[in-house]
């Protein structure tokens, strides 16, 4: 083999055309083809449609230049973890295949930014970081990343973190390392807000929850007294809108993370649900059931009359806006069945944008913009798509009995939802698929889960 | 305010903890005590429970051949077994005029979570609007939708779907 691969990911991005359903896909170049290309030009990571294999990246214990105590422990052994995390960051995406930390060989603190190019195969790639404790308490935690074929270092960063937040040290690094081997924006170093289910399918108890995209720093915000649905984040993360059933009068509340505070979004005798906050975070977008029809209107968070945005007689829901802030994706049956529509922020304008069999719910608009992900009911079956915001390049991503609720990762290019079991458990699951629909993974939780909502990068 | 309950445990970053915080919802099926918790087929609300009287729950259960009207597949047009059983429930509402109710809409878990949450709403409506036009008067009556949230068949298969597809009639509200 005369693989030469250079870590210079082409971009396919927005070129890359995503294939339609029906359309035959893409066939994979043969092998051969594949590996005189990869002689000339350089080794792609696509994110979008490509048959690529997981890139091989060796990630070793990251050394410290001194052994010191911190509240997150002794810097050579937290140099581990930090590598540790890395690592299952970049095994998580699924596209990349890493080695390490445990297996590999321990590097000295002088190889962190001198590395030795050989001894690493199969890697193409090689991340070496260090962790070192600051006098002000701080640590910082520096990542290198080397071409292992090119000889070349192609990203070196250093991110200093409270001792507490070592683990958003090393996702910083883990979005560093995919960031430059891929082209796209990071999303790694982010939180993911859901409903933690627990109990019998007639009697389910659900919580708000928050944790780690990976995961890590599970915390419960309710405590199960009342069924909560729908979480959604605000775009700077310090408040979140969800509906609760607390006294019986099921609406949408604004509740503010930092100190507990909450209340209702709008006053109102009616059903509210379906919130989302419009991208500078200052309206919500919401549905209320008025004598058996719904309407979504918006509202200012800071408080006054909401403005109704549709009128058409049936159940308009699920509303959510463009980055920009000036259209509002969401989903009508006016028509007679489930579709998805556009229309601009004030409500004009509004047009039809799915035609496919079946029905389409549930939508929600890229941060990008680039797409609108979906749920798409049909055949007995609930899959997870995406489309343009035009209506075209309709793809499935996922396929099972029931999947739901899509919510985007915050570089538009992965997407997490929920996956329920059919039968008498009904148990749901959080799952997470990137737009290529060959990577899906179950995401951990402690107990089950719902109604994700995927936080913007917590590092802007 | 009920609502303030909620707030301060929102305050708090529980810890995943077992018993402690394990809620009352969890009460058995038609204990209407639950916070939230919708009632049962043919369950009505305890909020009455002492007295089995004229007027109360008990006595509308014994009253009415049905608590629970049913409905087609993403429907929420009444049937006239839907209609009957409606206009029992309305016949014994007129002569306790000062009992309240609340009508619970229900969908089955073969729908989206938001959409569900408007159909039981419209069936609920539906329910609503039948027993007005029977002369009970619109102030007597709340409506509630639970979606795909409490169904009482937890089966996945048409059986269970069918029973899930309901409007429910408590009494009190």
């Amino acid at each position: 083999m005369t693989w030469r691969p250079i870590l210079l990911l082409a971009l396919l991005g927005t070129a890359a055309p995503v294939s339609a359903q029906d359309a035959p896909a893409p066939a994979p170049p043969p092998a051969s083809a594949a590996q005189s290309a990869a002689e000339a030009d350089p080794l792609v990571v696509d994110i979008e449609g490509g048959i690529s294999s997981p890139m091989t990246v060796a990630v070793p214990p990251m050394p410290t230049p001194r052994s010191a105590p911190t509240p997150a422990g002794e810097t050579g052994a937290l140099g581990v973890r930090v590598a540790d995390v890395v690592a299952g960051d970049l095994r998580a995406s699924g596209l990349f295949r890493p080695s390490g930390p445990a297996g590999l060989r321990a590097i000295g603190y002088g190889e962190v930014a001198a590395p030795s190019y050989g001894g690493w195969s199969p890697a193409q790639a090689l991340v070496q970081g260090y962790v070192e404790a600051n006098a002000d308490g701080t640590l910082t935690i520096g990542c290198n990343l080397f071409d292992l074929f090119a000889r070349a270092q192609l990203a070196s960063e250093r991110f200093t973190v409270q001792p507490a937040d070592w683990r958003r040290g090393a996702h910083r690094c883990a979005d560093a390392v995919y960031g430059r081997l891929t082209g796209e924006d990071p999303y790694f170093d982010s939180r993911v807000l859901y409903v933690a289910e627990t109990g019998p399918k007639d009697r389910r108890v659900k919580r708000l929850a928050l944790m780690d995209a990976d995961g890590a720093g599970h915390r419960f915000l309710t405590n199960g007294q009342t069924t909560v649905l729908t979480p959604r984040l605000s775009p700077d993360q310090r408040s979140v809108v969800y509906m609760s059933y607390v006294g019986k009068t099921p609406r949408v509340y604004l509740l503010t993370v930092g100190t507990g505070e909450q209340r209702p979004l709008i006053e109102t005798p009616n059903m509210t649900f379906a919130p989302r906050f419009s991208p500078d975070g200052r309206s919500v977008v919401f549905s209320m059931a008025v004598a058996g029809n719904t309407d979504i209107y918006r509202v200012p968070v800071a408080g006054g009359p909401p403005e109704r945005l549709t009128t058409a007689p049936g159940i308009d829901t699920g509303g959510s806006y463009s980055p920009d802030g000036r259209r509002i994706v969401f989903e009508s049956d006016r028509g007679g069945s489930q579709q998805l529509y556009v229309m601009n922020a004030d409500g004009t304008d509004q047009g039809r944008i799915s035609f496919g069999g079946g029905g389409y719910a549930t939508p929600v608009w890229s941060p990008r913009g680039d797409r609108i992900a979906f749920t798409k009911i049909g055949g007995g079956r609930f899959r997870i798509g995406v489309m343009t915001p035009a209506g075209r390049d309709e793809k499935l991503l996922t396929e099972s009995w029931h999947d739901e609720g899509p919510s985007w990762a915050p570089n538009g290019r992965a997407i997490i939802f929920f996956r329920s079991a059919q039968g008498a458990s009904g148990d749901a699951r959080l799952w997470s698929v990137d737009l290529t629909g060959v990577n899906e993974r179950p995401v951990p939780t402690p107990l089950g889960g719902s109604d994700p909502s995927w936080s913007p990068l917590l590092s802007r | 305010m009920k609502h303030l309950a909620l707030v301060s445990a929102l305050a708090l970053t529980l810890a995943a903890c077992g018993g402690k915080d394990r809620p009352a919802e969890l009460a058995a099926p038609g204990d209407g005590s639950a916070a939230d918790g919708a009632t049962g087929a043919g369950t009505a609300g305890a909020g009455d429970a002492a007295s089995a009287g004229p007027g109360s729950a008990a006595d509308f259960e014994r009253s009415v051949p049905a608590t629970v009207i049913l409905f087609a597949l993403d429907s929420y047009e009444l049937s006239p077994e839907a209609r009957m059983v409606l206009d029992a429930q309305a016949a014994w509402l007129s002569r306790y005029p000062d009992v309240r109710i609340t009508v619970e809409g229900h969908a089955d878990e073969r729908g989206t979570r938001e959409y569900n949450l408007a159909l039981g709403d419209r069936r609920a409506n539906s329910a609503k609007n039948h027993l007005a036009s029977r002369g009970v008067a619109p102030g007597r009556m709340t409506v509630i939708s639970y979606g795909k949230e409490r169904p009482v068949a937890i089966g996945s298969d048409e059986a269970g779907y069918a029973q899930n597809r309901r409007a429910v009639t408590v009494i009190g509200g």
